[in-house]
C-alpha cells in the first residue's frame, strides 16, 4: 500500500478510535463512580444507561456556543482545538498489534512526548483568553504542574530507552517478547514504573492532582467559561490523553500487544483499559493534593528517584555489555 | 415587561457595567490594598460544597490569601423576629430549621429555656429519650461534617458512605419524630411520642454496624498520607484567639481546651453518663477532625449507656397546661450542639408570645475565627481550615 | 520517625485506601432504584394530615370544630367551617379553597372553643394549604378527639400551587363514599 494511503486510513481509523473511547470512558467511568458509591450510575437512558454518553455528546453538540464579553476571541476558541488535535498524531507511532501500526517511526517516544506537550500551551491559552479570574489561577496551576511533571516523565522513559537501545515502539515491543512474561519493563524498570504512571496521572490533570479543575475551589478551574462544544473538545481531550498516556506505558513497561497465550492487539486494549481502570479507581478514592505538595513531591522525591534510576540502568548495562 | 427590539439592541450597545463589584467588595478593596499586584475574589456565596450560602471575599497575593472577609446575610430568615409574633408552641419548628443538621439540639435549647423559665418538670423517661436522639443526630451531623469535609479537599467517595450511615440514622429517628431533618419533636416538659421496641431494635443493630464502619472510615481517610497533608498543621487555633472570638465545640476543644457544656454546666441528666471529652493538642485542622471522630464513639457510648439504663413512665409531663402562659422574667439556657455552646435567651413579659428571642449560634462565633487564621496561608489551605470550622451559614444568618 | 519511614508509611495508607474502595466497589448497591423500587418505612411518615372518620360512619369526621388545629397552626394553614345546627350560620360563607399567594390573616380565624362548652357542631369544610405546611405535627397533637392524622402521599407531586391546596372533608367523603353505614338499633 502506498504510504500516505496507509496514514490515511490509520489516521480516521485512529480518530475513530478515539471518539468510540470518548463515548465508552465517559460511561464506564460514571459506573465506576457509582459502583465504588454503591449507587447505579447512569440508568435510565438506553438499556442499564448504555446510551448516556451518546446523549451527553448531543446535548453538549447542540449547546450554544458562548464567548464572554471581553475574551480573546481568537485564543478562546484556539485553546480546545489546540488540546484536541495532538492526539491523533500522539497515537499514530503506537503498535497496537503485531500488524497495527500506523507510522513506523524511529523516533517515536520522542514524537508523542513532544505533541503531548502541546496541552499545556492549550490550558494556558484557555486560562489566558476567558478573561476570568477562577481559569486564569486555574490555568498558571495546570500549566506548573504540567512543565514540572514533563520531566520525570522523560526520564523514567529514558530508562526503558536506555534497556532497548531505541526510541522506536515497535522495537521496544519486540524486545519483550523475547522471554515471555518475565521479559516485561515493569520487572526490570518498577521504579521507573510508578514514577511514569504517577507523572502521567498529573499530565494527564487527574486526581489526586486534578488542582486545576478543583471544583470546590475554584468552580472549574481553567475551563470555567467554556461550555458546549468547547467544553466537549476538552472533556474529550483528557481522556484521549489518559489512553495515549495509557498505550504509551502498556507498549513500554507492560509488553506491548504480546501476550501469554495468543500476541495480538486485544492483549493491548486489555493493558490499556486496565491502566486506565487504575486512573479512575484513584480519582474516586483519593483527595486532592495541594499545589506546591503537588510541585515538592515532583521536584523533591520524583526526580532525584528518576536520575538515581536512569543513572543505575546506564550503569548496569554497561556492567553487563 | 416586554421590550422593543430598538430598546433591546441600545441596551447592548451601551453596556453600563459596574466592575468596581458591589458594596461589600468595593469597601474592602478601599480598607487597605497592600502593595503589590493583588487579585480580589469572591469565594461564593454559591458553593460547590456544602457550606451553606456564604460568601467570602479574599485578596490574594499570586496563591496567598492576604486578607479575608466573610459577608453574611444571603439566608437571614429572621428566625428571632418570629420568635416575637408566634406563641411559644407555634415557635417549635422553627428550631428545626435554624441548624438543620442538629435541629434537636435547637429544638432542646428552645424547650429547656421554656421549661426553666415555667419550671416545668421533666419526667426521667423523656429526659432519657431526649439524650438518645440527640446523641443520635449529633452523629449524624459529624458523619456529614465529615463527608463534605472530604469533599471539599477532593475526596469524592466519602460522603456517599457517610450519607449511606445517615440514611439509616434517619429511618430511625423517623420512626419516633416522624421526620428525617427537621425535626421538631420536643414539646413543653418531655416529648411529643414515646420511644417503639422498633426504634430500640433499630438503634441497636445500627450501632452495631456503626462500630465496624469506624475504622473503615480511618482506613480510607483519617490515615490517608494525602489527607493528612491537606490537614496537619493548617489553621493552628491559638486558645488565646479562641477564647477572644468565643468559640465553642470542636473548634475550641482541638486547641486543648475541654470545655464541654454536657460537663461543665449539665443539664438534663447528662452528669449520669460516662463519657470522655476529646481534645485536640495544636489546633490545627487534624485536631479538630480528630476531636470530631472521636466524639462519634463518645456518643455511641453514651446512646448505649442510656439504650440500658431507660426507665418506664410517662414521656411528657401530663401536668403542662393548655395555654403556655410563662411568667414575666428572663432565662438563658445553653446545650451542647454539634457545632458548639447552642444559647437560646428568652425574655418573657407574661403573654402569650415572648417580648425577645435571642437565639446564640456557635457557628457565628467560630466563623469569625477564620478571617484571621486565613491570613497568609495558600488558597486550598484556607478552603481546608473553613472546611475544618463546620459551618453551617442558616445557623449563623438565622 | 525519619522520612523515608513517614514516606512510606504513608504509601501503605493510600494502598489501604485502595483497599478500601476497591471492595466497596464489588458490594451492591445501597440505593432504593425508584421507581422500580419504593420505600417501605412509611408508617411513621408524616405526609400532609387527613381527617379521621367516625368508626360507624366513614363519612362523618370526628371533628368537632374546636377550631385547636386552626389557632395552633404557625402556618396559619388550616381554615375551619362550621356550625352549630339550627342556628342561623354566622355570616357569608368564606371561600373555602385559598387562593395561592393569599393567606387569610390571623385575625379572620375564628376563636377557638372553651374545653367547657359542649355545644354540638357540624363540620362543613376543612381545607389545608399544604403550600404552607411545615409538618410540625403541632395540630394533629392538639386535636382532643384525635380526628386529625398524617397521610402517607410520600410521591406527591404537582404542578402548580392548587394541586397543593386540599379540602380533607371531600377527601373523607371521597374515601369513605362505597362504605355502608351500619344502621343505628
Amino acid at each position: 500500500m502506498h504510504p500516505l494511503v496507509h496514514l490515511l486510513v490509520a489516521l480516521i481509523a485512529i480518530l475513530t478510535f478515539i471518539a468510540l473511547n470518548g463515548l465508552i470512558l465517559v460511561y464506564v467511568e460514571r459506573k465506576v463512580a457509582g459502583f465504588i458509591q454503591r449507587r447505579p450510575g447512569p440508568f435510565e437512558v438506553g438499556p442499564h444507561g448504555l446510551l448516556q454518553p451518546l446523549a451527553d455528546a448531543l446535548k453538549l453538540v447542540g449547546k450554544q456556543l458562548v464567548m464572554p464579553r471581553d475574551a480573546d476571541r481568537i485564543l478562546f476558541w484556539a485553546a480546545p482545538l489546540l488540546s484536541f488535535a495532538p492526539v491523533a498524531i500522539c497515537l499514530l507511532p503506537i503498535p497496537f498489534g503485531p500488524h497495527l501500526l500506523g507510522l513506523n517511526v524511529n523516533l517515536g517516544l520522542l514524537l508523542v512526548l513532544a505533541f503531548s506537550g502541546l496541552n499545556v500551551l492549550a490550558l494556558c491559552l484557555a486560562g489566558w483568553g476567558s478573561n476570568n479570574k477562577y481559569a486564569l489561577l486555574g490555568a498558571a496551576r495546570a500549566v506548573a504542574q504540567s512543565v514540572a511533571y514533563e520531566i520525570p516523565l522523560l526520564l523514567s522513559v529514558l530508562c526503558v530507552a536506555f534497556t532497548c537501545g531505541s526510541l522506536n515502539f515497535v522495537d521496544i515491543t519486540v524486545s519483550q517478547t523475547k522471554h515471555g512474561l518475565l521479559s516485561w519493563n515493569v520487572f526490570s524498570q518498577p521504579l521507573a514504573f510508578l514514577i511514569f504512571f504517577v507523572s502521567a496521572l498529573a499530565e494527564t490533570n487527574r486526581a489526586p492532582f486534578d488542582l486545576p479543575e478543583a471544583e470546590s475551589e475554584l468552580t472549574a478551574g481553567f475551563h470555567t467559561e467554556y461550555s458546549g462544544m468547547g467544553f466537549g473538545l476538552f472533556f474529550l481531550a483528557e481522556y484521549s490523553y489518559m489512553i495515549v498516556v495509557s498505550a504509551v506505558a502498556s507498549v513500554l513497561f507492560l509488553g506491548g500487544w504480546s501476550g501469554p497465550f495468543f500476541s495480538g492487539h486485544w492483549w493491548m486494549l486489555g493493558k490499556i483499559y486496565a491502566l486506565i481502570l487504575i486512573m479512575m479507581w484513584f480519582r474516586w478514592t483519593y483527595p486532592r493534593v495541594r499545589f506546591d505538595q503537588l510541585l515538592n513531591i515532583c521536584w523533591k522525591w520524583l526526580i532525584p528517584l528518576s536520575l538515581i534510576n536512569l543513572l543505575g540502568t546506564a550503569l548496569i548495562i554497561n556492567l553487563v555489555r | 415587561m416586554a421590550f422593543s427590539k430598538k430598546k433591546v439592541r441600545l441596551m447592548l450597545d451601551k453596556p453600563s457595567f459596574n466592575l468596581n463589584g458591589d458594596y461589600y467588595s468595593s469597601r474592602f478593596s478601599e480598607l487597605g490594598k497592600g502593595e503589590g499586584d493583588t487579585l480580589i475574589l469572591n469565594l461564593g456565596p454559591q458553593h460547590p460544597s456544602t457550606h451553606g450560602v456564604l460568601r467570602v471575599i479574599v485578596e490574594l497575593d499570586g496563591e496567598y490569601v492576604r486578607r479575608a472577609e466573610p459577608v453574611l446575610g444571603y439566608i437571614h430568615r429572621m428566625h428571632e423576629k418570629m420568635g416575637e409574633v408566634k406563641t411559644y408552641v407555634q415557635y417549635l419548628p422553627n428550631m428545626g430549621r435554624v441548624d438543620y443538621l442538629h435541629a434537636l439540639a435547637w429544638n432542646w435549647a428552645y424547650v429547656g429555656a421554656v421549661e426553666k423559665l415555667m419550671g416545668l418538670e421533666v419526667p426521667s423517661r423523656a429526659e432519657y429519650i431526649r439524650v438518645i436522639t440527640c446523641e443520635l443526630n449529633r452523629i449524624s451531623s459529624h458523619l456529614l461534617w465529615w463527608g463534605a469535609y472530604v469533599l471539599d479537599l477532593g475526596g469524592f467517595t466519602p460522603i456517599l458512605y457517610a450519607f449511606d450511615d445517615r440514611e439509616i440514622l434517619m429511618d430511625i429517628l423517623q420512626i419516633p419524630t416522624g421526620s428525617r431533618l427537621t425535626y421538631c419533636y420536643y414539646r413543653f416538659g418531655g416529648v411529643s411520642a414515646d420511644l417503639t421496641e422498633t426504634f430500640l431494635t433499630q438503634t441497636r443493630s445500627f450501632i452495631e454496624r456503626f462500630k465496624t464502619r469506624i475504622p473503615m472510615y480511618h482506613d480510607l481517610v483519617t490515615g490517608n498520607m494525602i489527607l493528612r497533608g491537606r490537614c496537619e498543621d493548617i489553621g493552628a487555633l491559638p486558645v488565646e484567639m479562641a477564647r477572644r472570638y468565643g468559640a465553642t465545640g470542636p473548634v475550641l476543644r482541638g486547641s486543648g481546651v475541654a470545655y464541654d457544656v454536657r460537663r461543665m454546666e449539665p443539664y438534663s441528666v447528662y452528669d449520669q453518663f460516662d463519657f470522655d471529652i476529646p481534645v485536640g493538642k495544636n489546633g490545627d485542622a487534624m485536631d479538630r477532625y480528630d476531636v470530631r471522630m472521636a466524639e462519634l464513639e463518645q456518643s455511641v457510648r453514651i446512646i448505649e449507656q442510656a439504650m440500658s439504663r431507660i426507665p418506664d413512665g410517662p414521656f411528657i409531663n401530663p401536668d403542662v397546661p393548655d395555654r403556655i402562659l410563662p411568667p414575666k422574667g428572663e432565662v438563658y439556657f445553653a446545650v451542647e450542639g454539634a457545632r458548639g455552646k447552642i444559647g437560646v435567651y428568652l425574655i418573657s413579659d407574661g403573654t402569650a408570645r415572648p417580648y425577645r428571642l435571642k437565639l446564640r449560634a456557635p457557628g457565628y462565633s467560630n466563623l469569625h475565627v477564620f478571617a484571621e487564621l486565613a491570613q497568609g496561608t495558600i488558597l486550598a489551605d484556607a478552603v481546608s481550615i473553613l472546611g475544618s470550622l463546620d459551618l453551617v451559614i442558616p445557623e449563623i444568618d438565622r | 520517625m525519619t522520612t523515608i519511614q513517614k514516606t512510606l508509611k504513608g504509601l501503605w495508607s493510600l494502598i489501604v485506601g485502595l483497599k478500601v474502595t476497591g471492595k466497596e466497589f464489588c458490594r451492591p448497591w445501597i440505593t432504593v432504584h425508584y421507581p422500580r423500587q419504593e420505600v417501605t418505612n412509611l408508617d411513621s411518615y408524616r405526609g400532609h394530615i387527613d381527617l379521621v372518620p367516625l368508626p360507624a360512619d366513614p363519612r362523618t369526621p370526628l371533628c368537632i370544630v374546636c377550631r385547636r388545629c386552626e389557632e395552633v397552626c404557625p402556618s396559619g394553614c388550616i381554615r375551619i367551617e362550621g356550625h352549630v345546627p339550627g342556628e342561623e350560620k354566622g355570616g357569608p360563607v368564606r371561600q373555602l379553597l385559598l387562593i395561592s399567594n393569599v393567606p387569610l390573616p390571623h385575625s379572620a380565624a375564628r376563636e377557638p372553643i372553651c374545653a367547657a362548652d359542649k355545644t354540638l357542631r357540624v363540620l362543613d369544610g376543612f381545607s389545608l394549604n399544604y403550600n404552607l405546611c411545615s409538618l410540625c405535627g403541632l395540630c394533629v397533637q392538639s386535636c382532643p378527639v384525635s380526628s386529625l392524622r398524617f397521610s402517607e402521599d410520600v410521591y406527591l407531586a404537582g404542578a402548580s400551587r392548587k394541586d397543593f391546596e386540599f379540602d380533607l372533608l371531600k377527601r373523607l367523603k371521597h374515601r369513605g363514599r362505597f362504605a355502608k353505614i351500619k344502621k343505628a338499633a
